[in-house]
Formats: structure tokens, C-alpha cells, sequence
């Protein structure tokens, strides 16, 4: 309590610089965009009350928002899931008395530091050149394509890092459980599913959480590989937010009404994601 | 049982090599390709280059030149090094506070700080950069305060995370001393703080090095960073798109990353798996 009262005259300089900052790059944005989403405008300035009209035209003005929701939707689930098997198939190898496992580690890693727009387009080039060769096709000629694209680009992008998380957790089962477990004479498999899993429980809470947001959020890579070719069939959300907004004339206000769903929606299954998992965790 | 430990092992290294190097391809298709002339990019992308299609050093001069994109390398190298300094420094100190402070705006604070970590991009892209033209923080020195804003709340989260393990002993004994709150801050807890600073900084430079729509919606009229370089060139162009410089630029964006992984690569994955703990 003594360091509580002195330090908190030192507002001005410890929290001061920080809130200003999260006040003009955050608090004003979020609350004008959530104001600006029951408006017309095509500036701040000439912004028109029209009450829940956006959010009916988002929905009803044609298909392309509940498509991309719908895309958007399962190219996630078929990530999520992919993701982390991958990740944690890797990890549990990667801790076994392997040799090279730093080098392989490192290699894995690699790819989550390069951004998803050079990702993109390194993918489009590798996946245009295979379609070439064996239906000469491209991205742009199924959303298949596209579809299955992304979730190669994604997992080869997110799996290291989950990895890196897995392979920390792993490491951290206490050695005498997983001896217990081997006089005992578990196998393999049953080790896994009543002692490692378990155990790590809550770096697949934390994993699950983080890929489940990014993908849901995915934007750049979108843009790169098909920019929602063919004929938007591959857009998600976020693309479909960005587009409305830029790209259709006078449509600012659904743009906006269509990003505060879309928070509402990510925030959502967020918030019953972590707490399905965390409910699902051991204590220890 | 060594006997079948042995296949285990050789079995599992095998397996591993063989994804390793699939998970190379990609980066190694679009380095060859970088040497080989417009055309048979096109055409044969997985065809070595030969007499025919080698192109030299040529796709890099053409590359670079062309598209100012080295001034779009240094922009880059410019936001995201003084973005995280920033970022750094203040939100360690804004975390310290709402750690140590004991009460209802330090809370209120801290609950905003973690709001925003789940709110999309895309919810305030728009008022985002009215802000910024308002307040003319549209320009390469403005934006860092963005990135500031924008970015505290998962920085604020790690390092409240972290402080709060530490015993306030010693900032009693210290205080006791007669120190001030600042030089307890930097004396003794920023020092302590090192390893979460780290973790904070990883984070916060992949992120601001590889963000596209922030920077492109804001200054991305008079300065580009690398990838908005890279989307224009693809986008912006008419007509036949230039592969061969195209390629030279993808490697160009990927070598510094690359060459900086190795440097400090146990660093990386350190604060990876540090900071998901955190998170």
C-alpha cells in the first residue's frame, strides 16, 4: 500500500504518454467508428443519423458480407484445427533426443517473421506454377484454389510458432510424471492422452486463442495470394470490410457497420473460446 | 528397446529433414527465380536457370530502381526501430504503474488495455487515420505514436504480467532509501524488466515491420514501407508486370529479416514462448 500511494503521483509521467497515445490511435477511433456505423457520411463531417440502416444493408444489399463470413468461417475451423496438430505433432517430436532439433526448430520458426503480403505473393507464385503443370489453371480460376491456398499459406506461416509454444509447455512437464507414467507401462499414445495433453492444457488454450483470432482477423495474406479471386469468392471479412469501404462509392457507413459486427463476432468467439478450453485445464 | 529406439530416432530425423526442406521450397523457388529472365518466370517457375533465362543481376537493378524500393526499406527500418523503442519504454513504465497502483482507474485502465488487444483493425482503420490527419500524426514520426496506441495493449499485458511475480519488497526497501519513483523505475525494476523487454520488443517489430494497412492507410500516399512497395507493384502496374524485379524485391524484403533471425534467433524464440505464457 506505501508503494501504491507513492508512486501514484506519478501519474502524469508513468501513465500519461501511453494513454495519450491509446486515446488517439484507439479510444476516439473506436468510439467514432462505433457512432459513424448508424450514420451516412462520406467524411467525418457530413455524417447523417440513419439509425440501424447500414447494418440492414450490410446483410441485405446483396450476399457478398454473409459469403465472406461464411468463408472466413471455414477457412478458420479447418486452420485452427490444422495449426495446432501440426504445431504440436512437431513439437512432441522436436522434443525427443533428435539430433538437429534446433536446426529444424529454427527452420520451422522462419516463416512467421516474413509478412503476410511477401507470403502471399511468394505462395502465389509456387501454387500458380503447380496448377500450370498439372491443370493449367491458376488461383484465380476456382475458389477451391484459393481456399486451399490460404490454409497452406497459414499453416506453413503459423505452425512454427505454435510449435515454439508446445515445445516450451512440453518441456515443462515435470520428468518424474512422465517416468510414473512409463513404469506404469503406458504406451506411447495412452502417455500422450492421459499425461502430455493434459498436462499441457493450457498452452493449447493459449495456442487455439491465437490462432483462432489471426486467422479470423487474416487480411494481408487474402489481399497477396487472391485478392478474392474469382469474383470475390475468397474474400473474408476483414477484405470485405476493407472493400466496402474503399471501393464502393457512398458506402462508408456499411463499411463501418460491417466492422463493428465483425468485432462483435471475433470478440464473441473469443470470449466462449477461452473459456470452453480453460475449463478443460488441470490444475497444476 | 534400443534397437527399436534407434529406428525411432532415425525414422523421426528422417522425417523431419524431409519437412524441413519442403518448408524451404518456397523461399529457394523465389531466390532462383529472381536470376531468371520476365518471361520463363512465367513460363517454367520451376526450371533452373540456364543460358537461355539467366538474367544475372539484372532483375535486382530493375527492381531496386524502379520502384524507390530502397527508400521503402529504410522508411521501414526507420518506424519500426523507433516504434519499438517507444513502445518499449513507455508502456514498461504505464504497466509498472497500473502493476503497483492500487486503484479503480489503475483497473479500469488495465481492462481497456486487454479490450483492446480482440478489437479488429478494420473497426477503426477509417477514424484511425482521420485522427491522424487531424492531428497531423500522418507521417513517419506521427506513426510511431500510433504504433504506440494501437500497440499497448498486448505490451501493457506482458509486462503488468510480469511485475506483478516480482515481490515489492525491494521497491519498499528502495523507496525507503529515499529514491524516487523514477530512479526506483529505472534503477532497479526496468533491469529486472530486461527479459520481458525483450519478449516485448520481438513482438512489437514483427508486427510493425510487416504491417501493411496501418501504414498504407495513413502515410501510404507520400511514404511506403516494404509492403505496400511490394502490393503496389503488383497491383499499381499496367500492363506486363515486371516477375523478374518483382522477385529481386521479394528477396530483398525477406534477406534482412533472414540475416536478423540469425543473429539473434535465441532471443526470438525466447520471447515467443515467454510471451505466449503471458499472454
Amino acid at each position: 500500500m506505501r508503494v501504491s500511494k507513492y508512486i501514484s503521483k506519478w501519474f502524469p509521467l508513468f501513465a500519461l504518454p501511453t494513454l495519450a497515445a491509446f486515446i488517439l490511435a484507439f479510444v476516439i477511433p473506436f468510439g467514432m467508428g462505433l457512432y459513424l456505423s448508424f450514420t451516412k457520411f462520406q467524411t467525418v463531417d457530413n455524417a447523417q443519423w440513419v439509425g440501424l440502416q447500414n447494418y440492414v444493408l450490410a446483410f441485405t444489399e446483396n450476399s457478398d458480407f454473409i459469403n465472406a463470413l461464411w468463408f472466413t468461417v471455414r477457412f478458420t475451423v479447418v486452420s485452427v484445427v490444422s495449426v495446432n496438430i501440426c504445431a504440436y505433432g512437431l513439437a512432441l517430436l522436436l522434443t525427443q533426443a533428435l539430433k538437429g532439433t534446433n536446426v529444424f526448430r529454427a527452420i520451422f520458426f522462419l516463416p512467421n517473421l516474413i509478412g503476410g503480403i511477401v507470403l502471399g505473393y511468394v505462395w502465389q507464385l509456387l501454387i500458380n506454377g503447380v496448377l500450370q503443370k498439372i491443370a493449367s489453371q491458376d488461383l484465380t480460376y476456382n475458389s477451391a484454389y484459393g481456399f486451399w491456398g490460404l490454409v497452406i499459406v497459414v499453416n506453413w506461416q503459423m505452425i512454427g510458432y505454435m510449435m515454439i509454444i508446445y515445445i516450451a509447455a512440453i518441456q515443462n512437464v515435470p520428468g518424474e510424471v512422465q517416468e510414473a507414467a512409463g513404469i506404469d507401462g503406458a504406451s506411447f499414445f495412452s502417455k500422450l492422452i492421459h499425461v502430455t495433453i493434459p498436462m499441457t492444457a493450457s498452452a493449447v488454450t493459449i495456442c487455439t486463442f491465437l490462432t483462432l483470432a489471426n486467422c479470423l482477423k487474416l487480411f494481408d495474406q487474402n489481399l497477396a495470394l487472391t485478392g478474392g479471386a474469382p469474383q470475390n469468392q475468397t474474400e473474408g471479412l476483414a477484405l470485405n470490410i476493407f472493400r466496402t469501404y474503399y471501393n464502393i462509392r457512398n458506402h462508408q457507413g456499411v463499411g463501418q457497420a460491417k466492422a463493428v459486427v465483425f468485432f462483435v463476432f471475433v470478440a464473441t468467439i473469443a470470449f466462449f473460446q477461452l473459456r470452453f478450453t480453460r475449463s478443460k485445464e488441470v490444475d497444476g | 528397446m534400443k534397437t527399436r529406439r534407434f529406428v525411432f530416432n532415425t525414422v523421426g530425423f528422417l522425417g523431419l529433414l524431409v519437412v524441413s526442406i519442403i518448408w524451404l521450397v518456397p523461399l529457394a523457388l523465389v531466390l532462383m527465380n529472381s536470376f531468371k529472365a520476365h518471361t520463363f518466370i512465367r513460363v517454367s517457375p520451376f526450371a533452373l536457370p540456364d543460358d537461355a533465362s539467366f538474367a544475372g543481376v539484372g532483375n535486382y537493378v530493375s527492381g531496386m530502381g524502379r520502384t524507390g524500393f530502397l527508400i521503402a526499406a529504410g522508411w521501414s527500418l526507420f518506424i519500426t526501430v523507433f516504434s519499438v523503442a517507444v513502445i518499449v519504454l513507455v508502456t514498461s513504465m504505464t504497466a509498472w504503474y497500473i502493476a503497483r497502483v492500487k486503484a479503480w482507474y489503475t483497473t479500469v485502465l488495465y481492462y481497456l488495455f486487454v479490450f483492446s488487444m480482440i478489437v479488429p483493425f478494420q473497426m477503426v482503420m477509417f477514424t484511425m487515420s482521420k485522427v491522424a490527419n487531424v492531428t497531423h500524426l500522418d507521417n513517419p514520426l506521427g506513426i510511431i505514436v500510433l504504433y504506440a496506441g494501437f500497440g499497448a495493449g498486448l505490451s501493457v499485458f506482458i509486462f503488468v504480467g510480469f511485475i506483478r511475480s516480482i515481490p515489492i519488497d525491494i521497491e519498499e526497501a528502495a523507496m525507503i532509501d529515499g529514491a524516487s519513483a523514477w530512479r526506483v523505475f529505472f534503477t532497479v525494476i526496468f533491469p529486472i524488466l530486461r527479459p520481458t523487454a525483450i519478449t516485448v520488443a520481438i513482438l512489437n517489430a514483427m508486427w510493425v515491420w510487416n504491417d501493411y494497412l496501418l501504414p498504407y492507410l495513413v502515410i501510404g500516399s507520400d511514404y511506403k514501407t516494404i509492403p505496400i512497395a511490394v502490393q503496389q507493384y503488383m497491383t499499381g502496374a499496367y500492363g506486363q508486370k515486371d516477375m523478374g524485379g518483382f522477385m529481386a524485391m521479394l528477396v530483398v524484403a525477406i534477406v534482412p529479416i533472414i540475416v536478423f533471425y540469425l543473429t539473434s534467433q535465441k532471443h526470438i524464440i525466447k520471447g515467443v514462448a515467454a510471451g505466449a505464457v503471458k499472454g
